[in-house]
């Protein structure tokens, strides 16, 4: 019970963005949701202030900035390093074109309100948005999935704003150009954060708001006029990145740090999940079935059965096939809760089990029965299983005190029908060795694949 | 029981639960002699130098290391003692490493007093020690290597030199071992195949030979694995 997180139902309380179900980036659905009204109703009120002050623009890009995007941390945790680099790399392209349109818009803007607005203004302002884009997402952007989601969303409603600017060509030539070039170079990490990876990044967004500010102030001739303000800032701009640089080192370090933390702390709550719902369960069992020792062992067995598959891996197979190891193992667990006697199988190589595999599993599983039957008592059967190239072969052995085959009466339909009769049916064979003297018996089952696998 | 000679074989345990070495210790009394138990690593070699044990039970999963480590680290400094592996791993590359590593042969912790009493004095007699698990692991371990499989000469360097015997069993070593996996006691199998029992222990013991210097990939890899995650 304290074992699984239950802390997410605290969180889901809070106030949360839902990008899954939002229109732009899920400020109005997850407010709708927290406030329990329909968000399209929120929507009207933030589009009617957009278009009447322009405050309702204002309020949705400081909610989506400030507001994180609900489930982002477990998520951040559990996707795969594979879905992560892919999906930052999508995100990495869309926040590219994203920042670019941004930048096309707002120039577009400036120009059809007529400020005071020159050509000269176009290259600086690109170059702080896109050193400013980096700088941003580095310090700002979680690891993983909150980050991917943000600058997903960051993605569309650049892209809507862009389309809806008019002329003014080279300007929007220069700043999408600009967004493109820089969006795989600048943004295709991955999410892997390395050290020398975040470092760089840093460096390339300072170099370019710095490269902007020279570029405007020479373009406007300030800096020919104080080149010795220029040259003290640079001084200054200098010496503060060697001063945050350590800063920003040690961010990206602890960012990875909570993160692995935070993947341990969940296998480890997944582990205990485990033992609790398996280990623990039997352990109970047992204390309470302490006078029967034959239940005990049994519940042991089933329970180390089990836990052994769970340690294992069990192979990934596709869903709904049946491969030769994990059916006889299946069978023998069966037989062993149904009559307490340990079997221990022991399997070389695998195979699917197409119809005929599945009679001699069948036929298997009716050998077993038969020793856990008469000769259960005499300790472990044990179950051998080899899947060669040309044939498949099981052997069913117990310690039992054996009987001669062709003695067997001709009633024993267990023999002679589920086993010898449903062999041969399946163009196989079956055999039944009997050690003389209270040696044991033996079913031997052949299935030769030649022409019964394929 | 069948004494091996005047006196009983001496037997060393190593495992890290306390409750597991005394139940081993009860059902061992009186069969051999277990002169003391370990339950680390560097116990354990100190224990095995000072006492020259006949044979070792080695547990392979322990702290820091476990019998993989205390095969390493006694090396050749006790050419009388065997080792026998005894654990409830199922993981062929733990079993294998260790056998890989040294130790005689290989049982799971469900084995009975009695036949693992058997078992250690086999051991020390010098037999190896296959049980069905682990007979299974070996066929695993070389299966895909007929007899006729071309042996890919000059393909990679170090195989130039290397007995390309090792690294395939024999129809007869195949059979063997597979009636081990079957639960055959070497008697039987003797029987079966109309050998003598010792002929039958020259079998086993040429596999555990070949298990511990062959080179094959399958092997080395999980060599590899199981230091891996040391």
């Amino acid at each position: 019970m304290a074992v699984t997180p239950t802390g997410r139902a605290a969180t889901l309380r809070e106030l949360r963005r839902d990008p899954g179900n939002g229109m732009v980036a899920g400020v109005c659905a997850g407010l709708g949701q927290r406030l329990d009204i329909d968000p399209l109703l929120l929507r009207i009120v933030f589009a009617a202030t957009t278009l009447a002050s322009g405050l309702g623009i204002v309020a949705y890009v400081l909610a989506w900035m400030l507001v994180p995007a609900e489930g982002a941390e477990p998520k951040a945790a559990a996707s795969a390093e594979a879905l992560r680099t892919a999906r930052n790399r999508r995100a990495a392209l869309e926040v590219g074109l994203g920042v670019g349109c941004l930048v096309v818009a707002v120039l577009l803007t400036f120009r059809e309100a007529g400020l005071p607005f020159s050509d000269a203004l176009t290259w600086p302002f690109v170059l702080v948005a896109a050193g400013g884009a980096l700088i941003w997402r580095q310090s700002v952007g979680r690891p993983g999935a909150a980050r991917a989601e943000l600058h997903d969303a960051a993605g569309r409603p650049g892209a809507r704003t862009g389309g809806t600017g008019t002329g003014a060509a080279a300007a929007a030539a220069a700043g999408t150009a600009t967004g493109i070039a820089t969006a795989p170079l600048l943004f295709d990490d991955g999410g892997t954060e390395s050290r020398p990876a975040v470092i760089s990044r840093i460096g390339i967004g300072v170099t370019l708001v710095i490269a902007a500010a020279i570029v405007f102030l020479q373009i406007t001739g300030a800096l020919a006029a104080a080149t010795d303000v220029a040259l003290a800032a640079m001084v200054v701009a200098i010496a503060l990145g060697v001063i945050f640089a350590p800063f920003f080192v040690r961010l990206a370090t602890s960012l990875s740090l909570e993160r692995a933390e935070r993947i341990r702390s969940q296998e480890r709550a997944e582990v205990a999940a485990h033992l609790h719902d398996s280990v623990l369960q039997t352990l109970a069992l047992v204390q309470k079935r302490a006078d029967d020792p034959r239940a005990v062992a049994a519940l042991a067995r089933r329970q180390e059965r089990e836990l052994r598959t769970w340690l294992s891996g069990a192979p990934a197979h596709a869903e709904g096939e049946r491969w030769l190891a994990a059916a006889l193992q299946a069978a023998a667990q069966e037989v062993e809760e149904a009559h307490g006697v340990a079997i221990d199988v022991v399997a070389v190589g695998d195979v699917p089990l197409d119809r005929d595999g599945e009679a001699l599993v069948a036929a298997a599983r009716e050998a077993m029965l038969n020793a856990a039957k008469f000769a259960g008592d005499a300790g472990a059967v044990a179950v051998y299983a080899e899947a060669g190239d040309e044939r498949l072969e099981v052997f069913v052995r117990d310690r039992g005190p054996g009987f001669d085959p062709t003695a067997v009466p001709a009633d024993r339909r267990g023999v002679r029908e589920s086993i010898v009769g449903r062999m041969e049916r399946h163009g196989g064979r079956a055999a039944i060795h009997a050690a003389p003297g209270g040696g044991g018996t033996e079913v031997e089952l052949v299935l030769e694949r030649g022409g019964a696998a394929s | 029981m069948t004494a091996t000679g005047a006196r009983n074989t001496r037997v060393v345990l190593v495992d890290d639960h306390a409750l597991f070495r005394a139940g081993v210790r009860s059902e061992l009394d009186g069969l051999v002699d277990v002169v003391g138990d370990a339950a680390t690593v560097a116990e354990a070699v100190a224990l095995i130098r000072e006492a020259a044990p006949d044979v070792v039970l080695l547990d392979v999963h322990m702290p820091d290391g476990g019998g993989l480590e205390v095969l390493r680290q006694i090396g050749a400094d006790a050419p009388a003692t065997q080792f026998l592996a005894l654990s409830v791993s199922d993981a062929a590359e733990d079993v294998i490493a260790v056998v890989r590593a040294g130790a005689r042969g290989y049982v799971t912790k469900t084995i009975s007093g009695t036949d693992l009493a058997d078992a250690v004095r086999r051991v020390h007699g010098g037999d190896a020690v296959f049980s069905p698990r682990l007979a299974g692991f070996v066929l695993d371990a070389f299966a895909g290597t007929g007899p006729a499989r071309p042996v890919r000469a000059g393909s990679s360097a170090p195989a130039a030199d290397h007995d390309a015997d090792l690294d395939q069993l024999t129809p007869r070593e195949r059979e063997v071992l597979q009636h081990i996996a079957r639960g055959y006691m070497y008697k039987e199998i003797a029987q079966r195949l109309g050998i003598s029992a010792k002929t039958v222990e020259a079998h086993v013991s040429a596999v555990l030979r070949k298990l511990q210097l062959s080179s094959r990939h399958e092997l080395s890899r999980w060599a590899a694995a199981r230091r891996m995650l040391d």
